[in-house]
């Protein structure tokens, strides 16, 4: 077999480009009803009906190859290194089927570069309600194009797309409008220059050097270029350019593309007023993150609460079958608490990312976009934040990444810096079961409370969001160029089996994500607690024993008390110790830093190595939240888990940056380690100090 | 006297005239924003500092500044 086939997916954000890669390939990308979604290259391989392998790659979409923000440069880059591996021998233009116009004008700057394309207008199963028809033929004719009719929900075309991405020799590379009469004396003569070579593809690298994005990679961009041009007289060509690409298309729709005003209702202006609209569009809204807070809160105790007696259950049948031995304990005082602290919370991370993904399907992204630029303008973000801001609640990781669509360098910048303050699915299991020890179960006003003070840390860890955005802005000397530009989707009807699928997906890869970094933390620890290296671990029982004051204790009391008198000697007692000083005054005992220490590898292996510390510190299995509540504090005699250590905690991780793996994503897309040092600094020394001030008030 | 989105009525349509190509982005041209379509106001957000409108078969969201310099004749 010779070289690789390559095809790419072109197009528009949101029409489809994901759903038909993860068609093509078998694949599950991430698929929303917003622009934006994709904002990084996606690659699979898809086998064609004579055995053949293609290979797909999926892109960010795009208006234009004129691209002002990083995910559409993606895009511009690639078609314009033909060197590069992945250089398309096919262009697949996914455009969608209700706006056919504004999608042509890609396909034609795609022809120009004289790249074999093929046309598939997707979401073909909408076109019977919306009364669309279509004239296939006329439309190759006039593109030069292989077109097809496509349903990435339903797989109908699919086959045909195959066929041709097949028979990709046969497609035409010609190019449909004649860009260069924008101005002919000038590209005539450049024509002569650069003889024999892709005029447009030249005039492209003119225009992207002139324009924002020149500062990056610009050694992709080939160094001779034209003639000096003025930018205002490149701004003109580029407006003539665009008239006369739309010309063509209109010239070409007028015929061949039809629609029955009769059945133009518009179903999505009109639930836009309401939505969008300046009192109901908040009512709603606030409405919306109250049901996901209450529920979050009132469905899943039970299910949670069964979970955690279950993995008591384990544990203890485990010390009780398997014969004694170090090997026992690990598994019954290390592993199985160590895991059991992580799916504790798979009920309430499911009804988190399934309201997300509710979120994100049906298009209401796009309308809280629109209800709150102005809320985040004021304080130096954009009306797109949103949808970091929104799908940090799940993981700061991808929300960063998904800062991409925004188009201006200051406002992408200070929403990458802000994102980590948002409430994560990682924070959450902190949350849970801390409220659940310190806030009573009253209700208020018909509420919970303990719901209440969780949609309270929601809000909290946005307003902080939002308040460090107002500073950085004040603070960062950066040129903001202000132009703003965000599509409404039209609202869609929720798959049911991509949202089963996203929160199935979603929460395995929580459990497992988590249970790995448990599994080795609650080793170490285990084995860090179960040893020790003086003569006060080893002789632990008889010094116990010999202690005047023990004397009267009972059997099991005793056993306890030589258990945590054990730990205390442990080699992790003796690293507890040290740093315990550094955390007293949070009101957090050594046990608490050991488990603030190993959750920076993920913030939510915090109760689970607590519950392997504990265990390994008592005789008899107990549930998580039982134990955590009976701890007491060695040197004051209270409880630990009380409301003063349980609001530091709160606070704690609400500000803290205790996520290494986010940092390093910020390394990546702001390419220097100055801003995931100056977060980790700013951050966690802001957390120290406020849960230090709230726990001595509190105290 | 000079008319422009902005001083369009929620539901009403304008045909967009000519406009300086120094104001208005290529990316708004790209989508339609062009001498001669139509266009119609389908609701300011709530601090009007955006506009949102559909041109060329397309929804979308801009800047209130921005659509202030989009000049229109409306249509009655
Ligand atoms: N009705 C219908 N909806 C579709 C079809 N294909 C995709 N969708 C929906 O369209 C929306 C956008 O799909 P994506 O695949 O994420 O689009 P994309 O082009 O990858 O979007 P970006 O990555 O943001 O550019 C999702 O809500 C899909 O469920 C289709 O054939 N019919
Ligand atoms: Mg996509």
């Amino acid at each position: 077999m010779g070289k690789q086939l390559n095809v790419a997916l072109i197009g528009n954000p949101n029409t489809g480009k994901t759903s038909v890669f993860n068609q093509l390939t078998g694949l599950n990308q991430k698929v929303g009803n917003y622009p934006g979604v994709t904002v990084e290259k996606k690659e699979g391989k898809c086998k064609l009906s004579n055995g053949q392998f293609a290979h797909i790659v999926d892109l960010p979409g795009t208006y234009s190859l004129n691209a002002t923000s990083p995910d559409e440069k993606i895009v511009a880059d690639l078609l314009l290194q033909k060197r590069n591996e992945s250089y398309p021998d096919v262009a697949v233009i996914v455009a969608d089927v209700e706006n056919l116009k504004r999608n042509l004008l890609l396909l034609t700057q795609i022809k120009d570069l004289n790249i074999p394309t093929i046309l598939a207008i997707n979401m073909a199963d909408t076109m019977k309600r919306k009364g669309i028809s279509v004239d296939l033929q006329q439309m190759e004719e006039k593109l030069h194009a292989r077109v097809v009719l496509l349903s990435a929900r339903s797989g109908k075309g699919m086959a045909e797309l195959k066929g041709l991405i097949q028979d990709y020799d046969k497609l035409s590379s010609e190019s449909c409008v004649q860009f260069t009469d924008i101005d002919p004396v000038y590209f005539e003569a450049q024509k002569k220059k650069f003889h024999g070579e892709n005029l447009y593809k030249r005039w492209l690298n003119t225009v992207l050097e002139n324009g924002s994005l020149k500062q990056e990679d610009e050694d992709q961009i080939t160094s001779v270029q034209f003639e000096n041009k003025s930018e205002t007289e490149i701004k003109r060509l580029q407006q003539k350019e665009t008239i006369l690409r739309y010309l063509f298309i209109n010239q070409l729709l007028k015929d061949s593309y039809k629609r029955d005003p009769a059945l133009a209702e518009d179903f999505r202006s009109r639930v836009d007023k309401i939505l969008t609209h300046r009192i109901f569009g908040y009512v709603i809204f606030f409405l919306i993150m109250l049901l996901v807070f209450q529920s979050i809160y009132n469905w899943s105790s039970y299910p949670m609460d069964l979970i955690d007696q279950l993995f008591t259950q384990m544990a203890e049948w485990v010390d009780n079958t398997l014969p004694e031995g170090a090997l026992t304990s690990l598994i019954s005082e290390g592993i199985i608490p160590g895991i059991g602290g992580i799916v504790i919370f798979v009920p309430q991370i499911a009804f988190l990312f399934l309201f997300i993904s509710l979120l994100e399907e049906s298009g209401y992204m796009s309308r809280v976009v629109f209800l709150m630029d102005k809320i985040m303008r004021r304080f130096g973000l954009n009306g797109k934040s949103v949808v970091p801001l929104i799908s940090g609640t799940a993981c700061a990781i991808p929300a960063i990444m998904a800062t991409r669509s925004i188009d201006d360098w200051k406002e992408r910048l200070i929403t990458i810096l802000i994102t980590p303050f948002i409430t994560c699915s990682a924070r959450l299991p902190v949350y849970l079961i801390i409220i659940a020890l310190v806030i009573p179960e009253n209700s208020f006003l018909g509420m919970n409370l303990q719901g209440l003070t969780l949609m309270g840390l929601y809000i909290l860890g946005f307003l902080t969001a939002v308040f460090s955005g107002y500073i950085l802005n004040k603070m960062l000397k950066l040129k903001s160029r202000l132009f703003f530009i965000s599509e409404m989707p039209a609202y869609k009807l929720p798959l049911l089996k991509n949202i089963v699928y996203t929160v199935i997906e979603k929460t395995k890869s929580f459990v497992v994500g988590a249970g790995k970094i448990i599994l080795a933390i609650s080793v170490v620890l285990w084995f860090l607690a179960s040893n020790g290296p003086g003569e006060e671990f080893r002789n632990a029982k008889n010094i116990v024993q010999k202690n005047e004051q023990n004397q009267q204790l009972t059997e099991e009391d005793m056993a306890n008390a030589i258990a945590s008198y054990k730990l205390r000697h442990s080699y992790i007692g003796i690293i507890g110790h040290t740093i315990e000083p550094v955390i007293r005054p949070l009101g957090y005992d050594w046990k608490i830093g050991i488990a603030l220490i190993s959750s920076l590898a993920a913030r939510e292996v915090f109760v689970g190595t607590l519950a392997t510390v504990y265990s390994v510190g008592s005789e008899e299995e107990e549930t998580i939240k039982n134990r955590m509540m009976k701890e007491t504090d060695a040197v004051t005699g209270k409880k630990i888990f009380n409301f003063a250590t349980g609001i530091s905690l709160l606070l704690y991780y609400a500000f803290a940056m205790q996520c290494i793996s986010t940092l390093a994503v910020v390394k990546r897309e702001t390419n220097s380690w100055k801003w995931p040092v100056i977060q980790l600094v700013f951050m966690t020394g802001f957390a120290y100090v406020v849960s230090m001030v709230a726990y001595q008030l509190l105290k | 006297m000079k008319e422009t989105i902005v001083q369009l009525k929620r539901g009403e349509k304008g045909i967009i005239k000519e406009f300086s190509t120094e104001a208005i982005p290529l990316k708004f041209q790209e989508v339609g924003c062009l001498p001669g379509n139509e266009v119609r106001l389908i609701q300011f957000s709530p601090f009007k500092d955006l506009v949102y409108l559909t041109v060329n078969d397309s929804h979308f969201a801009i800047r209130t500044e921005t659509a202030a310099l989009i000049e229109i004749s409306r249509i009655k």
